[in-house]
């Protein structure tokens, strides 16, 4: 049984990007804020010191920073035919824990997502017409919300995490040697862009011969010594490639360890509780009222506490589960495309060519998770869709994230995988390759959801979270596509051997794709296809916030944390501005 | 390795660094490993929650038997065979790291989600095997020994190299039956385990002096390239470094 404690004004489950910044905001506004976490607190000092820092065993091989699939895993199917069995070892993405979340590991690049993705079904249906839609066989959906809405949250998270890179687009004007697809933007990027190495150098160079306009990719590895509006420095980033899957030891990757939860912490009105784990939050007799959660701590007892505002901020994954546990909405049903909880599992279809050079260094060694540079023509719907029998694209990419060698010793296909000739080819290789990536669109259709696994629970009894998902016709056609361009522009560069990568079925667990899923708890304008409302309140439980990537209808070609850092201001904003003068449903 | 319960001696390198980074960055909020409630500022702990791995002590092996490390050494020193480029695998002590990871939190799949059913599944949801890497590695070198012996009258420690290469192409085809554990299953982790030992940090036991990390190029542990991420298409030559310090550091004189 729970025992119950005082209540407070606000609890906050999960203290990662989103759950740090709404505690955060609201903490400012004066409220009693407890923040709950279930892994441990975690910080640059203790757990992520330079001389322990790069080591590619310990944090890429062995999942240092990962969530324990221990504690918590998913389990997944391809469709409705199979048995999902549970991810006993992360493959396909990896999921955070502890105080920061995957913010930790992540990799730093911080896009906005373009104008036409918020309104992504609207605009193709204007552009491409009704029947070109309805054949692409997509369940696609609106936002509720538009650009001009978001671009000042973007840029307030931009602040925060000291994103550098160059403008492609200040106020409707276009800016050399930006993104020229980009949003207009209120101002610059914090921050300078990095210096890049040789791999993105050559790649920018070559496609801009093509006709292409190379920009430098955002990146929330800051690129000088940088205070943010809290008053938290953090330092240049030194290139040391040990980035992504691992913390950064030089407080130059952003992340709420190293942005946000240092001015927090000293608040008098924020408690965080570690290593307490939420599993569901309390509703009221009605169901209209969330009036708490119940979590366990680290000595395993269970406790409810009471909370006048609730904010669920804890990974897209883990925000669909508690919601399902918790009854809250309709769960999704794929045979008849109803119910909301769970609805629109989306991810990322990653492409890649891996370019092989007899002739050339490009010390992949040194770089960063975010330190690249990019072209946006194949993206979303930056190029002309017309016959072409498939919508979106991807955003294509150099990003040397460091090449420590278990993991990055790429050899050509028909190489031995063992013995002296693949020793000679490890060799040869190493400092010769690069390869171009395509992060590109997910979309949803029917068949692809989130829901409770009917028999694989967590230690504590609860149901894990079961994924349903296989890439539609429609993207596997855009991987093929993408991957033709991108393989073009690798010749181009003069490879001696360009290995093309489109993604293809099934959706698998055995390598790593990107952690960008989307969806399950989607916002929108319509309660019958959405969960949450543009300010991310819950149709029909006004005091309770869902915040992350679990909101987005479909996911374009772009990492998705700009945009759950501004979706997480802008709930702030809408909490702050318009619901505690008047804590209700709030429509406009 | 760095296992949850690492009792540690003494103040390392990298405790001394600890400190003075800690000191250097006075922002960092941090916590006391036991409170998990926090509130203000947090006193400092280092390593709090897992502390970083520390060179694996002795001579002794911890998991293998005599004869099963016999054969390991065998085995690695064909999947990295010695030549011009390197020591072979036995040299650069995969067989010792592949030891001392099966000692660890690895070796029991203690992080991992390891609950009932196990189903088969499909090859796209992954590893679905309910044992663990002690275990996979136990009954494969004994189902190995067992055909070596039926087939050869021999070790395969015994064989030559040719044999025993033999051997190794049909365990990653699958063609030697195993009852236990598909022995093409058993190939796949024995060759990615040997490889992780090859070139990962030395202070696991294995890649001796940084043996791969100077044959591929690799400078290792260092943390700063800012002079040098400019420099394209330029061999920089940097002598690698590891966690536990350079070359020059370990030896005396
Ligand atoms: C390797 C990697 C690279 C990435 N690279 C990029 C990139 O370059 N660009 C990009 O845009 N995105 C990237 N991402 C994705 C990015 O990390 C996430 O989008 C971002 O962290 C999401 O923020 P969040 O607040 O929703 O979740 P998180 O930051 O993960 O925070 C959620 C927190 O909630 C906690 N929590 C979960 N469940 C519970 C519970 N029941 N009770 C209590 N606490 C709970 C978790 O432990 C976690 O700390 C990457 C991710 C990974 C793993
Ligand atoms: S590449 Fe930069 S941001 Fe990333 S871990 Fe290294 S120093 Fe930190």
């Amino acid at each position: 049984m729970a025992t119950k404690l005082p209540a407070t004004d606000v609890v906050v489950v999960g203290l990662g990007w989103a759950g740090s910044i709404l505690a955060h905001e609201l903490a400012e506004e004066g409220l009693n804020v407890i923040g709950f976490e279930r892994g441990p607190w975690r910080d640059t000092a203790q757990d992520f010191n330079i001389a322990s820092a790069p080591d590619e065993l310990r944090y890429s091989a062995r999942q240092e920073l990962m969530l324990r699939t221990r504690q918590n895993t998913v389990t997944m199917r391809n469709n409705t035919s199979q048995t999902a069995l549970p991810m006993r070892e992360w493959g396909s993405f990896h999921p955070g824990n502890g105080t920061g979340g995957a913010g930790n590991h992540w990799a730093g690049i911080t896009y906005r997502y373009d104008p036409s993705t918020f309104r992504l079904k609207s605009h193709l249906i204007e552009r491409y017409g009704q029947q070109a839609y309805n054949d692409s066989n997509l369940t696609l959906q609106d936002w509720g919300t538009d650009w001009d809405e978001m671009e000042p949250h973007y840029a307030k998270f931009e602040a925060i995490a000291g994103t550098s890179g160059k403008a492609g687009n200040i106020k409707g004007e276009i800016q050399e040697g930006g993104n020229p697809f980009e949003g207009p933007r209120s101002g610059e990027y914090p921050n300078p862009p990095l210096k890049q190495p040789y791999g993105p150098t050559l790649f920018a160079k070559t496609a801009a011969e093509m006709g292409y306009k190379p920009y430098y990719v955002p990146s929330s590895l800051v690129s000088r010594a940088y205070t943010n509006p809290l008053g938290v420095t953090m330092g240049p980033c030194t290139y040391c490639g040990f980035c992504t899957n691992y913390g950064c030891a030089n407080y130059s990757k952003a992340s709420a360890i190293t942005t946000i939860l240092p001015a927090l912490i000293r608040k008098p009105n924020f408690i965080a509780k570690t290593n307490s784990e939420v599993h569901r939050v309390t509703l009221d007799g009605s169901g209209k009222r969330a009036t708490g959660v119940i979590y366990t701590d680290a000595s395993g007892r269970t406790w409810e506490q009471p909370a006048e505002l609730v904010i669920v901020a804890a990974f897209i994954l883990e925000n669909v589960r508690l919601m399902l546990l918790s009854g809250v909405g309709t769960p999704y049903d794929p045979r008849t495309g109803k119910g909301t909880t769970g609805r629109n599992y989306c991810y990322q279809t990653a492409n890649n060519a891996q370019l092989f050079f007899k002739d050339k260094n490009f010390n992949p060694f040194i770089g960063g998770g975010a330190v690249g540079m990019g072209i946006d023509e194949l993206n979303n719907d930056n190029f002309d869709h017309s016959g072409l029998g498939f919508f979106g694209g991807g955003s294509t990419r150099v990003t040397p994230i460091g090449a420590a060698p278990i993991g990055n010793t790429p050899v050509p296909p028909g190489t031995p995988k063992w013995g002296g000739q693949w020793k000679r080819a490890v060799k040869e290789h190493y400092l010769g390759n690069m390869s171009v990536g395509c992060e590109a669109s997910s979309y949803a259709q029917q068949g692809n959801y989130l829901s409770l696994d009917p028999t694989y629970k967590d230690p504590h009894g609860y149901p894990l979270l079961r994924m349903t998902f296989d890439f539609p016709d429609n993207d596997m056609r855009m991987a093929q596509y993408v991957t033709d361009k991108i393989g073009e522009i690798g010749e181009r560069m003069g490879a001696d051997q360009v290995v093309k990568t489109p993604r293809t079925r099934p959706w698998n667990n055995l390598s790593y794709q990107s952690s960008h899923m989307t969806g399950g708890f989607l916002m929108g304008s319509d309660p019958s296809t959405s969960s949450v409302n543009k300010h991310l309140q819950t149709w029909g439980i006004p005091n309770l916030f869902v915040v992350g990537a679990s909101a987005a209808p479909q996911n374009p070609g772009f990492n998705p944390t700009g945009t759950v850092g501004a979706l997480a201001y802008k709930a702030a904003d809408a909490i702050r501005r318009l619901y505690l003068k008047n804590p209700g449903e709030m429509i406009g | 390795m760095s296992n949850d319960s690492g009792a540690r001696t003494g103040v390392t390198r990298r405790q001394v660094l600890a400190t003075s980074a800690a000191t250097a960055f006075v922002a960092a909020a941090s916590s006391k490993a036991s409170a998990l409630t926090f509130t203000q500022l947090p006193e400092w702990s280092p390593f709090a929650h897992n502390p970083p791995p520390t060179a694996p002590p002795g001579d002794h092996w911890q998991f293998f038997t005599a004869d099963e490390a016999a054969t390991i050494e065998a085995i690695v020193d064909r999947l990295i065979p010695a030549d011009d480029l390197s020591i072979g695998g036995k040299e650069a002590g995969c067989a010792v790291f592949i030891d001392r990871q099966l000692q660890g939190f690895f070796g029991t799949f203690a992080r991992l989600y390891m609950e009932p059913p196990f189903g088969k599944g499909t090859p796209a949801q992954g590893d679905q095997s309910p044992l663990v890497p002690q275990q996979r590695y136990r009954f494969g070198l004994a189902e190995l020994e067992q055909y070596c012996q039926s087939e050869h009258q021999a070790s395969f420690k015994e064989l030559n190299g040719d044999q025993q290469d033999q051997i190794l192409s049909a365990l990653e085809q699958g063609e030697i039956h195993f009852e236990k554990y598909p022995s093409a299953d058993f190939f796949a982790l024995v060759l990615q385990n040997t490889k992780e030992g090859f070139f990962a940090d030395p202070v696991y036991g294995g890649n001796k002096d940084m043996v791969s990390w100077k044959m591929i190029g690799f400078p290792g542990a260092r943390y700063d390239y800012r002079d040098y991420v400019e420099k394209h298409n330029q061999t920089l030559d940097l002598e690698p470094l590891s966690i536990g310090g350079g070359t020059h550091w370990n030896h005396q004189g």
